[in-house]
């Protein structure tokens, strides 16, 4: 039995608004709030809404058969409870039918997983807490930024706790292999790998409508009878795309809600079944395993870090922003954590690609700027001011080194405290326990504890 | 292909970017060979280069017939051109033209430069045309700029060949749109009677269409190039300097915006103290500049070099580290990839039609002088703003031949054979 899970992500960044380099330390608001609001109200509008009750339509009239997979992006959570609060109610309707799992991701849809492990964990908790708060549901399944993707990323996905991560099948990493199964990450086997059916996805988001492309029009039809068309053997097709696929990139003219709404049926008549990853994951098992030395994702014709990492202007941003990423993790002010989330969203970097041909295209299609210069200026200059402000909290004169000791220190006594508290409860209990009415073990829990900071 | 051109600059003796174009655009259609081109100007000096052009000077072309010898001919014009084309051209004179002053040889004299009594040497160089007409076999006539259209129509009507003009720049340009109406009507003239149009930028070809109300069909864009630069001029010598530079280098006229020059400067030193600008060139609003330099308080960060000539021109963009063009209108702007050929990132107007084609330098409006601040500021705070616009840029003007151009060009003529 063919199984389909459909995976749907929704990410908006908070865009930056034009600011001068003479804002540099004087004005500390970075946000567009007009075309944020103006651009995560159209979308939800014309797309999310309008999609979200065709789900819930498909889910009632096919009987829970139906099912889908969201990741939505910390920043666009906010951003949605800010602006399209509706939306939020309208997704906990879905989530309460139980044919809705939410994925893991960066809380900012950040490249923290290429740059800095410790901010990568931190992000994810921090998301995964955010979407247990609002759907009440726990992720399992991992889906990072982009499906950017690699051994090492495996392994820290994995010991976070994560069964599954969802990533793209790109050519160069799958060769003559089909993306149609289950797979393991070969440096932590135990994490089970879905790879994005590239074909097959695309078909849906960008080609559904154009109407010099062979197939056009494309019906639910035929498209089922292309995947029941594949191999007897090939029993999963990962279709994975950006939710805005329905309703604004192929808008409601186009048809396209009323394709998604006849899958089922279609699906149903040739026996297919639909699932979740973590459903995936349970009743699938990895045919083989995949190495990946270099990051893939799924942007642009090279599926890799390219968009995010290609030039030197992006180069230079990103790693001017990790540079501080210790001193804002130590830092308490809430402010200065929230803009650290903002900053990173991994669009700031998209926009400041230079590549030309039909990439381009693609990212000067999203980006707010004029050119990948005016954006990499736009960005330096918030920066700026932002380092500025994470340097008034701690001086640039105490080097990191010094920094990373104190921050040791101040660990390594957390976890001493811990253990302390842990002893001087044991003892307690002993004390408790100890009904002779000898009262001296007090003195000697005392004695005890001295010794321990003594042999620190 | 035979091309007769009529032009008014050549190197190595320019005085704008009009004489570069025309070289490197005859230069590139040259390499895509078969063509044969005489580019005739009004006054060679000898030294122009001769490989891939016959030059013919308006001033060696005799309109009186003189009885001289060979001998003395060959000494009086042997550097500039054959002393057999002087008798060529002598047996095609073609009516009497004593009285309009001529030298010994019969020749009419020309400045070659952009004199008080321009109009009446333009029409001079119209009548020398008809000589040159009559004499030399060519299938095309193409003529570079306003100056030089009443010669390219007058070889039109002797001879019925298909006639170019080539539009460097109009008078709109020139003037921020108070244009003059002798020159506007010579242009006019001259666009009336081509069989093609060939302008330097959409944004030229726009001015065409649209003041000069010519029928878009026969207007055709062919974005300028740039001339590779000689090692020598790549690798100048500068002395150490302290500070960051910012350059402007081109007139200070109306037309190169340098008022705005002025205005980004003050925003920037409000906020960075290390940085020189400079305002290299000579013209009529100079002075005015100095003044409003002054006013501004920023007279001790703002510096003016008075015009500066061949290798100076690429010492002092090898010792910048942003050059800017905030022109208001400029139909092309070839100085910007030059100044991105010696590595320079550069910031021009979007009213430039070389913002049409290149993708590795900062746009900005003209009059915006928050953004231009903005860029400046980008450029010098940020090294990767720095380089990447330095390398990418490098090698994007790197792409940007005659030949392409030339090319281009060709086929133009061909559709019209």
């Amino acid at each position: 039995m063919k199984a389909i899970c459909f995976y749907f992500q929704i990410h908006q960044p908070f865009r930056l608004k034009n600011y001068r380099f003479f804002d540099i330390g004087n004005d500390h608001y970075y946000y567009d709030d007009f075309a944020n609001d103006e651009i995560i109200t159209r979308i939800a509008h014309r797309s999310y809404l309008p999609a979200n009750q065709v789900l819930l339509d498909m889910i009632r009239e096919n009987g829970k058969r139906f099912k889908v997979a969201f990741s939505i992006s910390g920043t666009a959570i906010e951003q949605l409870e800010q602006y399209v609060p509706e939306f939020i109610d309208s997704m906990k309707e879905l989530a309460a039918t139980g044919c809705v799992e939410f994925l893991s991701e960066t809380y900012a849809h950040s490249l923290a997983s290429l740059q800095d492990a410790d901010e990568f964990v931190a992000q994810v908790k921090a998301h995964d807490a955010k979407i247990e708060q609002l759907f009440g549901q726990k992720p399992k399944v991992f889906r990072n930024t982009e499906l950017i993707y690699d051994d090492d990323i495996a392994q820290m996905v994995h010991s976070l706790g994560f069964k599954g991560m969802i990533t793209d099948g790109a050519k160069h990493i799958l060769g003559w292999k089909s993306p149609n199964y289950l797979y393991a990450a070969a440096s932590t086997p135990k994490l089970k790998l879905l790879l994005k059916n590239s074909k097959l996805s695309d078909d849906i988001s960008f080609r559904f409508r154009n109407s010099d492309w062979s197939a056009y029009p494309l019906t639910a039809d035929k498209y089922i009878g292309w995947i029941a068309g594949l191999p007897q053997e090939e029993q999963l097709v990962n279709l994975f795309m950006n939710y805005e696929t329905f309703g604004e990139l192929q808008p409601r003219e186009s048809g396209i809600f009323e394709f998604l709404k006849a899958l089922p049926r279609f699906a149903a008549e040739s026996g297919m079944q639909f699932l979740t990853p973590s459903g995936v994951i349970a009743k699938l098992k990895p045919v083989g395993e995949l190495s990946v030395m270099h990051p893939i994702s799924w942007a642009d014709e090279a599926r890799d870090t390219s968009a995010w990492l290609g030039n030197i202007l992006q180069q230079e941003a990103v790693e001017k922003l990790y540079s501080i990423a210790e001193r804002v993790r130590l830092c308490g002010n809430r402010r200065i954590k929230q803009e650290w989330n903002y900053l990173q969203s991994s669009d700031h970097f998209f926009y400041m690609c230079t590549k030309h041909n039909s990439d381009g295209t693609v990212h000067s299609h999203y980006s707010p700027y004029e050119s990948p210069y005016a954006a990499f200026t736009n960005y330096m200059n918030v920066l700026s001011d932002f380092m500025i402000r994470v340097e008034q909290e701690y001086p640039v004169d105490i080097d990191n080194e010094e920094l990373n000791a104190l921050l040791l220190t101040i660990r390594n006594q957390e976890t001493e405290i811990n253990n302390l508290k842990r002893q001087v409860a044991m003892m307690r209990n002993n004390i408790v326990k100890d009904t002779t009415g000898d009262f001296a073990p007090e003195g000697e829990n005392k004695k005890r504890t001295g010794r321990k900071h003594k042999s620190k | 292909m035979k091309a007769l051109m009529f032009g008014w600059e050549f190197p190595p003796h320019i005085l704008g970017g009009l004489g570069t174009a025309s070289y490197g655009l005859t230069k590139g259609m040259a390499q895509n060979g078969d063509m044969d081109i005489t580019f005739v100007i009004p006054k060679p000096w000898g030294d122009e280069p001769k490989d891939f052009a016959h030059i013919i000077g308006a001033n060696c072309t005799p309109v009186v017939w003189r009885d001289v010898n060979w001998d003395y001919v060959q000494g009086r014009m042997g550097n500039v051109m054959d002393p057999q084309l002087y008798y060529d051209l002598r047996n095609h004179i073609y009516a009497d033209f004593n009285h309009l002053g001529t030298n010994d040889l019969g020749c009419i004299e020309f400045s070659g430069r952009y004199p008080d009594n321009l109009l009446e040497e333009i029409n001079n160089y119209s009548i020398v045309a008809g000589v040159i007409a009559r004499t030399i076999d060519f299938d095309v006539i193409h003529s570079h700029d306003w100056l030089t259209y009443p010669a390219g129509i007058h070889a039109k009507q002797v001879t019925g060949k298909p006639f170019v003009i080539h539009v460097h720049a109009t008078d709109f340009d020139r003037s921020r749109g108070n244009v003059n109406p002798t020159v506007f009507s010579i242009e006019k003239d001259g666009m009336n009677h081509a069989d093609h149009i060939i302008t330097v930028s959409n944004l030229t070809r726009r001015t065409v269409i649209e003041k000069y109300g010519i029928d878009p069909a026969k207007v055709t864009t062919v974005h300028n190039a740039v001339e590779p630069l000689s090692e020598e001029l790549l690798h100048v010598e500068v002395p150490p300097k302290h500070d960051k530079v910012v350059t402007f280098l081109g007139r200070i006229t109306m037309q190169k915006g340098p008022e705005y020059f002025v205005e980004a400067a003050v925003q920037v030193l409000r906020k960075m103290h290390n940085v020189q600008f400079v305002m290299a060139g000579g013209g009529d609003m100079m002075e005015k500049m100095i003044r409003l330099a002054a006013r501004r308080n920023i007279a001790d960060r703002f510096h003016f070099t008075g015009f500066l000539r061949g290798k100076q021109v690429y010492e002092m963009l090898k010792a910048s580290d942003v050059y800017i063009m905030p022109s208001v209108s400029e139909p092309f702007g070839i100085s910007p990839l030059e100044a991105m050929q010696m590595g320079v990132p550069s910031i021009i107007s979007k009213q430039s039609g070389c913002a049409e084609i290149l993708e590795n330098v900062i746009k900005v409006d003209y009059w915006d002088t928050n953004a231009m601040a903005n860029a400046i500021y980008s450029i010098l705070q940020y090294p990767a703003m720095y380089r990447q616009l330095k390398e990418q840029g490098l090698a994007e003007v790197n792409t940007i031949t005659w030949d392409k151009a030339g090319a281009k060009v060709i086929n133009i003529y061909r559709s019209l054979l």
